[in-house]
């Protein structure tokens, strides 16, 4: 009886230290949405002249959707680099807006950069759960036909551009 | 200069917690009372110098020495005082320098308490040294704050906006106050299991600690969520994310532990679960403290990781729970325990707070644990919602706030259930007018309100029936947690279910009515600040006005919005002023929001800490 507390601590700990043993980084999180249809789900505007998005336009050509916040910090750093990835590429770029006010928007974007073809509010968060979303930002490569390809969880700088999504793209293109 | 003399006292600071894990430890076992008294002046010690350290890093703050790494990372010299002050803690290292901090003015709290027989005291100190030792030394290896930059940079980075808000210069030390505490309740359980003996005096002496801890992290939880609905500005309060979830492990732990010591201290019984429910809190609150920051579970709240900082964690995790547990699964058997009780009483009822309580614990746990899982077993990473801790505790919450209307009125040892009769007709009575009443989400309204409701009624009448009697002051305390916590109940279901929002575009004389309200739009009006321009917008409320502002700092290109309140019997209206139209200047965003009885849910927790602090100032004798 005594025994169990010390026992299921040592599972705990187990599950801890494997995905470290892994080396595993942790900022990598696998999703479970990998390899299947984007979720369905319709969101709305939130900036002026720019639309919302629904699944429905993920179903035509290659995208990107990332899901991002004006509170959030990290996400400052990859506005450049999505925007010059939208250019290069020729891809559109969602943007999921999760949890955020909705005034503080424009004049983030005005600050830091706007790289989205459309941009869809989230403000309860329960599409960016249905994406099995955990934290923002996170960036979802989605195919021509509408499955998730990739997820990329943390701020897509320019040598995760050039280490992940460039050769990635360019496979899902041929 | 000042900046060295930090460093120095924190080296210090890593030798006497050594010394004070080793030497009133040894004194206590070979019952020496000169090794046993060293424990204080080390604590003592320890609490001069750590408050030294922690002053330095302040004033280099204030100073903004950005000589500093710490400061160049973390402060900008135009940055409002307060935020120069609250960016001491506001960065990784800083934070691990408050926690410290906390422990030894916890350390210095069990030194000053003279009425904890010396061989306790100095084995409680011995290892509150050992915590303090291991944490010491993860500052000075992996987070020294006090690590220099050369050449010195002219200005700093600033402090992340988000943290520039006086929400957050407050919930930080009043969490770490309630975490660090209960350092103090696992250490006392550590005391009891070398000496082998828990009974009541050892849990009167336990109480005022675990309730002080409970008092701080009940505080700190509220101010979290008051920051989150301000801040975050549409309604919500708390979101299941994992750090929150961390905060309220520990605390739902800690409220088991806080009834198991009552039942210790009454009836000498529980003592062994009184020890794994102290070990529990204190392991909770570690995980609550270092999980994020080790990198294992990623979070909006999230921290930089550095995989350092997270192997050394984990290590220090696992040696302080995993020997506690340890020494808990072979010292346990060898205590001993008290006498039993019948079925029907405030023991069994007492009990089953604790079963409940633990299982909404554990519950939490493997919501927040549940991606880890997934993740060490390679089945992809997921993330888990407020549906499941919802569709989990609900069922939960309705046995347990019947029990908990009800056990307050049950004797010790022997009781019976005809006192709850007229509490009972008082609930049935709610529930029926609001069945009446056209409610949104009526079942689940109803099911809030009788729950909440029955706790209130049932804790006042008891109350009210047993006045006459020279009851002492922690009955009054438990009482008005108690009520507290209904109210608590009442205020998030309204909250949650009846809250209404519109978000609109308004054009001068354009009328709307919101949960009642008759809300018209006179227009706006242009006004200039010492930094900024102001766009105040002119409502009509009824019979009032409101006029909320949109603010923009042209030299920052930023614009920011002062919200409108109207406070009315609790419930709050606020009105915001977002967008100008571009093409038709009279034509705004406005989004107005009524949620009823949220300031229910501030009073309650306020009610449940008040209690805490009614409960410890009984100071009940043991003879």
């Amino acid at each position: 009886m005594n025994k169990i507390p010390l026992i299921l601590f040592a599972v705990l700990v187990v599950f801890f230290v494997v995905p470290m043993l892994k080396g595993k980084d942790p900022a990598i999180l696998e999703s479970v949405m990998l390899g299947k249809q984007v979720p369905e789900f319709s969101l709305p505007a939130v900036v002026k002249g720019k639309k919302g998005f629904s699944s429905k336009d993920l179903r035509a050509t290659p995208a990107i959707v990332n899901v991002f916040s004006s509170w959030c910090m990290e996400c400052r750093l990859e506005q450049g680099t999505l925007e010059a990835i939208g250019q290069i590429e020729n891809i559109p770029i969602y943007g999921i807006d999760y949890k955020d006010t909705p005034e503080k928007l424009a004049p983030w974007l005005k600050e830091h950069g706007d790289p989205y073809t459309a941009i869809g509010t989230d403000t309860d968060g329960h599409v960016a759960i249905d994406w099995g979303v955990y934290g923002v930002p996170e960036t979802f490569v989605i195919d021509a036909k509408g499955i998730i390809r990739y997820k990329y969880v943390g701020a897509v700088t320019d040598e995760v551009y050039r280490a992940i999504f460039r050769p990635l793209l360019a496979e899902l293109r041929q | 200069m000042i900046v060295d003399l930090g460093y120095g006292a924190l080296v210090l600071a890593l030798v006497f917690s050594l010394l004070q894990s080793v030497v009133p430890l040894v004194g206590a076992n070979r019952d020496k009372k000169k090794w046993m008294l060293f424990g204080r002046r080390s604590a003592m010690a320890l609490f001069v110098l750590v408050s030294l350290s922690f002053g330095a890093l302040m004033y280099a703050h204030v100073t903004s020495d950005f000589s500093v790494k710490n400061v160049f990372e973390n402060s900008h010299t135009l940055k409002p005082m307060i935020y120069k002050i609250s960016g001491a803690w506001g960065s990784h290292e800083g934070s691990m320098m408050l926690w410290v901090w906390m422990l030894s003015l916890w350390g210095f709290g069990v030194e000053r308490a003279k009425k904890i027989p010396l061989p306790v005291q100095a084995r409680v100190l011995s290892v509150q040294g050992m915590i303090g030792f291991g944490f010491l030394l993860f500052i000075l290896m992996t987070s020294n704050p006090f690590a220099r930059l050369f050449p010195v940079p002219m200005e700093g980075m600033d402090l992340n906006p988000v943290l520039q808000d006086p929400g957050l210069a407050v919930h930080p030390p009043l969490l770490y106050t309630g975490y660090v505490g209960f350092s103090i309740t696992f250490c006392f359980a550590m005391a009891a299991l070398m000496e082998k003996k828990v009974d009541a005096a050892w849990a009167a002496t336990l109480r005022p600690w675990v309730l002080a801890a409970w008092i701080a992290l009940t505080l700190g939880i509220m101010s979290g969520a008051v920051w989150a609905y301000y801040e975050l500005g549409w309604g919500g309060f708390w979101f299941w994310d994992p750090v929150e979830n961390a905060s309220l492990m520990p605390w739902l732990a800690g409220t088991a532990l806080l009834h198991s010591v009552a039942v210790l201290e009454k009836r000498n019984t529980l003592g062994n679960w009184t020890i794994f429910l102290a070990i529990l809190a204190f392991s909770f609150s570690l995980l609550g403290t270092f999980l994020v920051r080790s990198g294992i579970l990623t979070s909006v709240h999230a921290f930089a990781n550095d995989p350092a900082r997270g192997i050394f964690i984990l290590v220090l995790l696992t040696v302080a729970i995993g020997g506690a547990f340890i020494f808990y699964a072979f010292r346990a058997p060898q205590v001993k325990s008290g006498a039993g009780f019948s079925t029907v009483s405030r023991e069994t009822a007492m009990v089953l707070n604790n079963v409940f309580l633990f299982t909404f614990c554990v519950t939490v746990m493997m919501g927040t644990l549940y991606p880890v899982f997934m993740s060490a077993l390679d089945l992809g990473s997921v993330s888990v919602g407020p549906p499941y801790y919802l569709s989990v505790l609900l069922p939960m919450l309705v046995p347990f706030a019947l029990l908990m209307g009800a056990a307050p009125s049950l004797a010790w040892r022997k009781g019976s259930l005809e006192k709850l009769s007229i509490p009972f007709i008082l609930t049935s009575m709610t529930i029926v007018v609001l069945l009446t009443l056209p409610l949104h989400e009526k079942p689940l309204s109803v099911l809030g309100f009788g729950v909440g409701g029955w706790i209130v009624f049932a804790t006042s009448y008891n109350l009210w029936k047993k006045i006459s009697l020279k009851l002492p002051r922690s009955y009054f305390g438990m009482a008005l947690a108690h009520i507290g916590f209904g109210i608590l109940i009442m205020g998030i279901t309204a909250t949650t279910l009846w809250k209404e929002e519109k978000i609109l575009w308004m054009v001068r004389g354009d009328h709307v009515i919101v949960a009642g309200h008759d809300i018209a739009f006179l227009g706006t009006h242009k006004s200039e600040g010492p930094n900024y321009d102001i766009d105040t917008g002119i409502f009509t409320v009824d019979n009032g006005y409101l006029t909320p502002e949109k603010r923009w700092y042209p030299a920052d290109e930023k614009s920011t919005s002062e919200v409108a309140l109207k406070v009315e019997n609790f419930n709050l209206l606020y009105l915001v002023l977002g967008d100008q139209d571009k093409d038709q200047p009279d034509r705004w965003v406005v989004r107005i929001y009524n949620h009823t009885l949220v300031l229910w849910i501030l009073l309650g927790a306020l009610m449940m800490a008040g209690g805490g602090f009614i409960s410890i100032t009984d100071r009940r004798r043991h003879e």
